[in-house]
């Protein structure tokens, strides 16, 4: 039977970590993941898990040992935040062109300088490109699942990537909040045996991970990398569906709200997303005809879906909890606006930076962006691509 | 039964580094590899740092290596071996493999290992992985072209430490990397030569039977980067340790000792002389550096002589 927890992020995802029993998790602790690792410690500590625990020294060996060991012939996690991952850069995408099928939850943290230990995306979305599968979570629950269903994902013989799972530092890692904890032998039996490719440890068999590879061969097996993100669009929403059809929570690529009839779309990633809720109730009472699109996966990018969910929209509106300096705006609205160009979707979009850092971005806020979105409707014009919300000037 | 440490026993064994790598005439790694892995009898797991070793025995689709190999990065053999390890410890544990009594041994250069590599080597050190690290060590970053590394003598000359008009090759002393080591209170640490091949296969079989992380620096003569013949290999490994600028010598739980003393301490013009890197110090300005060198190796001697409480 499942039960009913208060429980903070990082403790929800310590408790998945404890169910899925991992037999090696190499990490290092940071702000905000660090309890993450002290709890799991503990579970090391007190025999609860068969899992071996190497106390590395930095994150970059970390991730190498996340490589080793995954190589070696096993199952595993780990987790870590910003200047963490940062640190690992190197062997996030050795990771990923390995084809280890590592989970690695990372609590977003903004990336110093200037340091700073509170929340944006810029940690995740700067290793967007690394190869590895992204899911971002709102609220514990979505951390403690998204981390059991990136088991299924990565390992999946069709995939065989590995899997970050994202959700807000502070916000949500250290958020009490109301999660529903599955039963150990129901998560052991979702997740399931841990199945051995080209094992090191297979003596018998010996096999040779990461040889020099040059032009002969090197582009095809980038094509390879690009081949399993593509079985991922599948295998992501087959694993949600056998998850929904176990435990009865609903997962997809995005997940969409009062979004069907809106007018005015807003798109916005992880915790941000609850706020923004309550103000399309809020509008939604005064007439205004405005719904929420929150994604969960970034990697593979859901292009085609999320244009089919917007095409009909007058106005959509990004809001990135990141910058991409010198571009057009923040990833996620990069992201969408090539999405909506290549598969024809008219509606006009519009990016909004927000919360770097840590900053709060209040209900006020987000309803000065409906507003905002409301007037290009009206006027059929974007007086400002790119908007920083909330800043002095 | 161990296998003999005898040439016409040895010689049975099958190579686990197999003939067909790229690496050049001469050069001493594929030599030492060689030594180590026959001297284990056990299966083994290697990891290998990024280097001439990895770079020339695994260029895709082909691979040198008859055991399991893997290379990520070139500071990450000894946390990559880590992570092997640990797994193998984690899955026997569990009773989900059975334990075949694997041996895990990492290999890097001096670069990969004095360092870009010394804080992943330092972290397994301390956490007491049952691996064996082992630096091939040729005193300079060879692989990308002869750069001084932090195990490159003073004096020499390599393409980052030029012998030009006001500076004559690299200005610092070389760090003592054994010894850094040895101060891990690992179970054991060692230096070997390839030229005392039986010398240095007993070490790699204490290292691998110890109950924790070992060590091992072992003098790599690299030709391109040491200017000397093809054939000379050996005999200038040999040199190093006649003139006391390589001792071979072991540190097992703390206790050090000497393991092979010069019947006579040759002076180390003997190294320098047929090594072109070395060559611009035999002129009439630069000859002071011999002399520095010289008075290096005597004080480090005298004090290796002194842990090992034997007498001068």
């Amino acid at each position: 039977m499942s039960r009913f927890e208060a429980m903070d992020g990082n403790a929800a995802t310590a408790e998945a970590m404890r169910q899925i029993n991992p037999d090696v998790v190499p990490a290092y602790p940071i702000t905000p993941q660090t309890s993450t690792v002290q709890t799991f410690s503990q579970f090391v500590a007190d025999g609860e898990v068969d899992t071996e625990f190497i106390r590395v020294e930095s994150e970059h060996s970390a991730m190498a040992a996340c490589i080793g060991a995954s190589a070696a012939g096993g199952r595993v996690m780990t987790a870590t935040s910003a200047n963490g991952l940062a640190l690992m850069w190197e062997m996030v995408y050795i990771a990923a062109s390995n084809r280890t099928p590592i989970v690695m939850t990372v609590v977003n943290r903004a990336l110093s300088g200037p340091i700073n230990i509170h929340c944006d995306h810029s940690d995740s979305m700067g290793a967007r490109d690394a190869g590895w599968i992204q899911l971002f979570g709102e609220n514990p629950q979505e951390g403690y699942d998204n981390c059991i269903q990136a088991v299924r994902i990565a390992e999946h013989e069709d995939v065989l990537l590995p899997v970050m799972s994202m959700y807000d530092g502070f916000i949500t890692s250290h958020g009490l909040e109301r999660v529903q904890i599955e039963d150990d032998g129901a998560i052991k039996d979702f997740v399931g045996p841990f199945t051995a490719h080209e094992a090191l440890l297979d003596v018998d068999h010996p096999v040779t991970y990461g040889p020099l590879d040059f032009y002969d061969f090197y582009m095809e097996h980038k094509r390879q990398q690009v081949e399993g993100m593509k079985h991922a669009r599948r295998v992501i929403l087959e694993v949600a569906a056998d998850f929904e059809k176990r435990f009865g929570r609903h997962y997809g690529f995005f997940d969409g709200y009062r979004l069907d009839d809106a007018e005015l779309a807003l798109v916005v990633l992880s915790s941000t997303a609850g706020t923004a809720r309550s103000v399309v109730d809020d509008l939604r009472s005064q007439g205004l005809k405005v719904g929420l699109l929150k994604p969960r996966v970034f990697r593979p990018f859901p292009a085609e879906e999320l244009a089919d969910a917007l095409r009909d929209k007058a106005v959509v509106g990004v809001m990135d909890r990141s910058d991409s300096f010198g571009a057009l705006g923040g990833p996620l609205f990069m992201e969408l606006s090539a999405a909506f160009k290549i598969h024809d979707v008219p509606a006009k979009t519009v990016d909004y930076v927000f919360g770097l850092g840590g900053r709060d971005t209040t209900p006020d806020q987000i309803e000065s962006v409906f507003r905002d979105l409301a007037g290009i409707a009206e006027t059929g014009k974007i007086q400002q691509p790119v908007t920083y919300l909330g800043v002095r000037e | 039964m161990a296998t003999a440490l005898k040439l016409k026993e040895l010689y049975k064994k099958e190579d686990r580094l197999t003939p067909g790598h790229r690496l050049c005439a001469g050069c001493a790694a594929p030599i030492i590899v060689r030594q180590i892995l026959t001297a284990i009898d056990e299966p083994v797991v290697l990891a290998n740092a990024t280097g001439c070793l990895e770079v020339s025995t695994t260029i895709y689709p082909y691979t040198a290596w008859d055991v399991p190999w893997i290379h990520t990065a070139f500071e990450t053999a000894a946390s990559t071996i880590s992570g092997v390890e640990t797994m193998y410890r984690s899955l026997v544990k569990q009773g989900k493999i059975e334990d075949r009594g694997i041996k895990f041994v990492a290999f890097g250069g001096d670069g990969g290992t004095y360092d870009i590599g010394i804080q992943a080597l330092s972290g397994m050190m301390e956490r007491g992985h049952k691996a064996l690290y082992v630096c091939y060590n040729n005193e300079a970053y060879m692989n990308t072209g002869i750069q001084r590394s932090g195990a490159t003598p003073l004096g020499a000359w390599t393409t980052t430490s030029p012998v030009g008009r006001v500076i004559p090759g690299k200005p610092r002393p070389r760090k003592d990397l054994t010894a850094i080591a040895a101060a891990h209170d690992i179970p054991y640490a060692a230096q070997a030569a390839p030229h005392k091949w039986r010398d240095l296969m007993k070490k790699v079989r204490k290292a691998v039977a110890a109950n924790g992380a070992s060590f091992m620096n072992v003098l790599s003569s690299c030709n391109r980067g040491w200017r000397h013949e093809t054939d000379q290999t050996i005999e200038v490994t040999r040199l190093a340790v006649e003139t006391c600028y390589w001792p071979l010598y072991e540190v097992e739980d703390g206790e050090w000792k000497l393991t092979y003393r010069p019947k006579e301490k040759l002076p180390i013009e003997e190294f320098l002389k047929p090594q072109g890197r070395f060559r611009h110090l035999f002129s009439e300005e630069n000859k002071h550096i011999i002399g520095q060198l010289q008075t290096g190796v005597d004080r480090k001697w005298r004090k290796l002589l002194e842990r090992c409480g034997e007498e001068e």
